[in-house]
């Protein structure tokens, strides 16, 4: 198939940047990143800058792809990442417009590559649980109920790609930090710790520059693991409850 | 100290305050809404005005009154800081834009339908509250209280004799109906209210609210326009 691809060209994070048309000849097969990959290799033998793009394990588990997609974090399919997404979802003669995740918190590094180092910085600042974890456990020595156990795997599948950033109007990073927060909320290993972390998690997320959630639901809508908005109401109630028990 | 102060700037403290001044005014337009539906009833105004004096005399109405005040600048001042600070974490925006279905434009545009509510608070008050705190407004005499009272009934009836002024009535009704189409169960969410056992409920009675309420009000201009009493 024939396709007209119009991606974001931009130097490095201090150049303007604007789109370029190019076209391709792509199969129907093909992911979208081996579409990119096959526009790359064209690029190189007409000795021309191939276009960056970040990209990891190709298969839905790093959160390193982040390709807005006409307008779409990770294109057009319920909860894929564009690693995972394939060519058959387009047909000949399609415009595709290919852009970097956009927030002031993320700035692009060169094309469609961006700077997500800030969510690194959430973590940091106390996604985990800080005490020495030992030898395995016996499967059932910290009894975990079943419902819990599901909600926090389902939190934990986030991926940490920041999807959910790039489709908020008002950039913000409540659903990443949410699951976060959550996964961890859920287990009783994670309970010790739970509202220091809340509150210092929300703090760095703040610290960052992300925007404030106006429960518009984009993010949920656009997450490649469909991480629920449940997630942030926990978050938000947590942290309330944090602030006046802990001081 | 600190603590209120860092509590309150921060992301999810600031939506606090979005959300809990977002239901006080909610609870307040219920209320408002009751009381001028006797703006319907045809006796001249006997009812209307003495609830009107009650409402502008009773000390702890009052006192509500002055904190209705504090909440709806509070709420604005906040949301529109909000507003501007989203659109500078967000930074540039898309060459196009994608279509997310499950979003509503309501929830996208809350700062401009808050905004415009705004703007016709201000019409809303220099209307009718400003003419009765410093026009020469005539009194009437209230048969239920025996004292002279505000004959702000029919001031209500004559301004809605314009129709300029009944279609901005109207419009402002519309755009509160979708201010609160996300408005009330978003405020449930902020504070950490969801669960799929309750959440379409709240997200049912929003918009049952968001339809009812800004229906109700625009009953009045309306029937006043067309001289139309209910009761
Ligand atoms: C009768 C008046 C009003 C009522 C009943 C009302 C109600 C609400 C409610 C319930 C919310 C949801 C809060 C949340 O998401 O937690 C909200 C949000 C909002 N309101 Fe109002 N509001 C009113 C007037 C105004 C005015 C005058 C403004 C002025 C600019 C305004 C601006 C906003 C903004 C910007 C938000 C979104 C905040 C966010 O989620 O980022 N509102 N309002
Ligand atoms: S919440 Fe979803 S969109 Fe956001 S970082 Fe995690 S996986 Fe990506
Ligand atoms: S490249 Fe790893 S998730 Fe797409």
């Amino acid at each position: 198939m024939q396709l007209t691809l119009k991606v974001w060209r931009q130097k490095d994070s201090k150049a303007k940047g604007q789109l370029e048309t190019y076209k391709v000849e792509a199969d129907e097969h093909m992911s979208f990143l081996e579409m990119l990959d096959v526009l790359n290799e064209d690029l190189i033998s007409q000795k021309k800058e191939p276009i960056s793009f970040a990209h990891d394990c190709r298969e839905g588990i790093c959160g390193t792809c982040s390709l807005v997609i006409n307008g779409r974090p990770h294109g057009p399919q319920q909860g894929t990442t564009v690693c995972q997404l394939h060519m058959r979802s387009y047909k000949d003669g399609d415009t595709i417009v290919v852009e970097p995740w956009r927030s002031a918190v993320f700035p692009v590094v060169k094309d469609l590559v961006t700077d997500r180092s800030a969510f690194d910085r959430i973590i940091q600042a106390g996604g985990f649980i800080s005490v020495n974890t030992g030898q395995a456990q016996d499967a059932n020595a910290i009894p975990v109920d079943k419902e819990d156990a599901l909600e926090a795997f389902d939190a934990a599948t986030c991926i940490g790609c920041g999807a959910c950033v790039a489709a908020c109007p008002n950039g913000s990073a409540m659903l990443f930090t949410a699951a976060k927060v959550s996964h961890l909320a859920l287990l009783p290993q994670g309970q010790v710790e739970h509202k220091k972390r809340t509150k210092a998690m929300v703090a760095q997320m703040d610290k960052e520059g992300f925007g404030m959630c106006s429960n518009i639901g984009a993010c949920e809508a656009e997450c490649p693991k469909e991480i629920s908005l449940e997630n942030i109401a926990r978050m938000n109630r947590s942290y309330i409850g944090a602030v006046f028990t802990t001081d | 100290m600190n603590w209120i102060v860092n509590f309150l700037t921060s992301s999810i403290g600031r939506k606090l305050i979005m959300s809990l001044t977002g239901l006080f005014l909610i609870l307040f337009l219920v209320v408002h809404l009751a009381g001028n539906l006797q703006l319907l009833t045809n006796d001249g105004g006997e009812a209307f005005n003495t609830y009107a004096y009650f409402m502008t005399h009773n000390p702890l109405i009052k006192f509500i009154s002055y904190g209705n005040y504090f909440f709806i600048i509070l709420h604005a001042v906040i949301g529109i800081l909000l507003y501007f600070k989203n659109r500078k974490a967000k930074g540039s925006s898309y060459a196009v834009s994608g279509s997310s279905d499950e979003t509503s434009w309501s929830s996208k545009n809350m700062a401009l339908l808050g905004t415009l509510i705004l703007a016709f608070i201000f019409i809303h008050m220099g209307d009718f509250w400003f003419k009765m705190k410093f026009g020469n407004m005539p009194d009437v005499m209230s048969a239920s209280l025996g004292v002279p009272v505000k004959d702000l009934f029919t001031r209500v009836s004559t301004a809605f004799d314009n129709p300029v002024l009944v279609i901005i009535y109207l419009i402002g009704q519309v755009v509160l109906a979708f201010h609160l189409w996300h408005g009330f169960a978003s405020a449930f969410q902020t504070l950490g209210l969801n669960h799929p056992k309750y959440t379409p409920i709240i997200q049912g009675v929003g918009k049952i609210i968001a339809i009812l309420i800004p229906l109700g009000f625009a009953l009045i201009p309306t029937l006043h326009y067309l001289d139309i009493y209910l009761f």
